[in-house]
């Protein structure tokens, strides 16, 4: 077992991970962060979507230990997040969602598509989100959803690029390392 | 599926790197953005005993332009060169070439160092790197070494590094005139691995140019005849396309008639947009 620290969702936490252990793992099992999902488990399908240090990353492909000092942060940590409530709710309008496995996935990608481009057109997201499988299909609502998101934070001037300075962490309750094992 | 158990540090410095990677009875990788690796350890066909984590090596983030030479360190992300993070030299190809590797939550983290050293035949790295006439710089226990990279990658998924060495980076050659630059490649599905991957370049017009065609043989294979044709200028379609057949057939069998139709056509339109310019 290793040692790791790492930020998530703006909590400090330590705890002993396997090397072996993919961030995806270490989130959904020690973390009990169920948000983020596990669909392929080798970087295909893009269930497992979350960010460090401000950038997607499929966490399947990450061990956590490479974690270690980094921030983390995962859909449940973006209840409050400016970018994630427009999305939410054009997830809602357009109906986003179908069986839901893909989402806290397209959710985590279309935040980050709306991060670094303005305004995106429906080719733009088709082709940023080409990472991001949905086995309903349920493509055509995700994209009207992250379109009309962008276009209504692109009014209003919100989506500005603030990757550079690191996203803006909000705090959830500190999840308790499992200490086990 | 999940990865076997294997035991991982984090070293300080290239030749601690190169120390643990050369220390004998055990099975030792090196991973940088681990984002072909760590799919690799998931379904165990990776099998180490040792994950020595060269992703902090400052030494391996040196980006640096001098009059003649491009230095690119080997933990650039394909997203920092995406988003041109690196200085510009090659009239945007190396841009164009990382922002159709893969997905984006990918070219966060997969550095163009992990994937020439991976040396997967369909590599986009690599094939791009050898049309630019780049040079790998090298570190192992016997100290550095450089190497073209068309001499470098050996074949599939095998390059001249020892077990102790690690790539530090890549030096590119500035072009003398302002480059022409084509690409094309077939994938299936955005963002998987190429079918066929076509790069051609031309320095100025009746400068040196270079062809080089990856996904079709077991390492990206310059194209000299085709190369040829450009540097000449002018020529008919025909005498192209006779250019293109004869090249092509060096590395793909004429049985094929898909694989050659395929591998002509990328070729084909990699140099029609150079010769556009």
């Amino acid at each position: 077992m290793k040692s790791l620290t790492l930020e998530l969702n703006g909590a400090k936490i330590t705890c002993d991970v396997e090397p072996r252990e993919t961030l995806a793992d270490f989130l959904r099992e020690r973390c009990r962060l169920t948000a983020t999902h596990l669909g392929c488990e080798h970087g295909a399908c893009g269930a497992c979507t979350v960010a460090v240090d401000g950038q997607a990353t499929r966490s399947c492909l990450r061990l956590a230990i490479m974690c270690d000092g980094r921030s983390v942060q995962t859909l449940e940590g973006l209840e409050d997040d400016s970018t994630m409530e427009v999305l939410r709710r054009h997830f809602h309008q357009s109906h986003g969602v179908q069986c839901g496995f893909c989402t806290p996935g397209m959710l985590m990608m279309a935040r980050d598509i709306l991060l670094r481009m303005h305004d995106p057109d429906v080719e733009t997201v088709r082709s940023q989100l080409s990472g991001q499988i949905c086995r309903c299909t349920g493509y055509s609502g995700i994209v009207t959803a992250i379109v009309a998101a962008g276009r209504e934070l692109g009014r209003a001037g919100q989506a500005k690029g603030v990757r550079e300075s690191g996203i803006q962490v909000t705090a959830i309750a500190a999840v308790p390392a499992k200490v086990d094992d | 599926m999940k990865a076997a158990i294997f035991d991982y540090v984090v070293p300080k410095t290239v030749s601690e790197a190169s120390a643990l990677l050369g220390s004998t009875g055990a099975a030792t990788v090196a991973i940088a953005g681990g984002q072909s690796l760590v799919p690799m350890l998931n379904l165990r066909v990776a099998l180490p005993d040792l994950l020595v984590d060269i992703g902090r090596l400052q030494e391996l983030k040196e980006v640096a332009a001098t009059p003649s030479t491009i230095r690119i360190g080997a933990l650039t992300t394909h997203a920092a060169i995406e988003d041109g993070k690196l200085p510009e030299a090659f009239g945007g190809l190396m841009q164009q070439v990382a922002c159709k590797i893969s997905y984006r939550a990918v070219r966060n983290h997969g550095t163009i160092g992990g994937s020439v050293a991976l040396a997967d035949p369909a590599s986009d790295w690599t094939g791009c790197l050898m049309a630019l006439g780049a040079q790998v710089r090298i570190s192992g226990l016997k100290g550095t070494r450089s190497q073209p990279i068309s001499e470098f990658v050996l074949g599939q998924y095998s390059t001249s590094l020892a077990a102790d060495e690690i790539i530090v980076g890549f030096d590119l050659p500035r072009p003398n005139a302002a480059l022409r630059w084509g690409f094309f490649k077939v994938v299936r599905k955005s963002g998987a691995f190429a079918d066929s991957i076509a790069f051609a370049v031309a320095q100025g017009r009746g400068g040196p140019a270079s062809v080089v065609l990856a996904a079709a043989a077991d390492r990206p294979r310059l194209l000299p005849k085709v190369a040829e044709r450009i540097q000449v200028g002018g020529g008919s379609e025909d005498a192209l396309r006779s250019a293109i057949a004869e090249d092509v057939a060096e590395h793909v069998s004429r049985d094929d008639a898909y694989l050659i139709r395929l591998h002509t056509s990328t070729v084909l339109r990699a140099v029609r947009e150079v010769q556009a310019q």
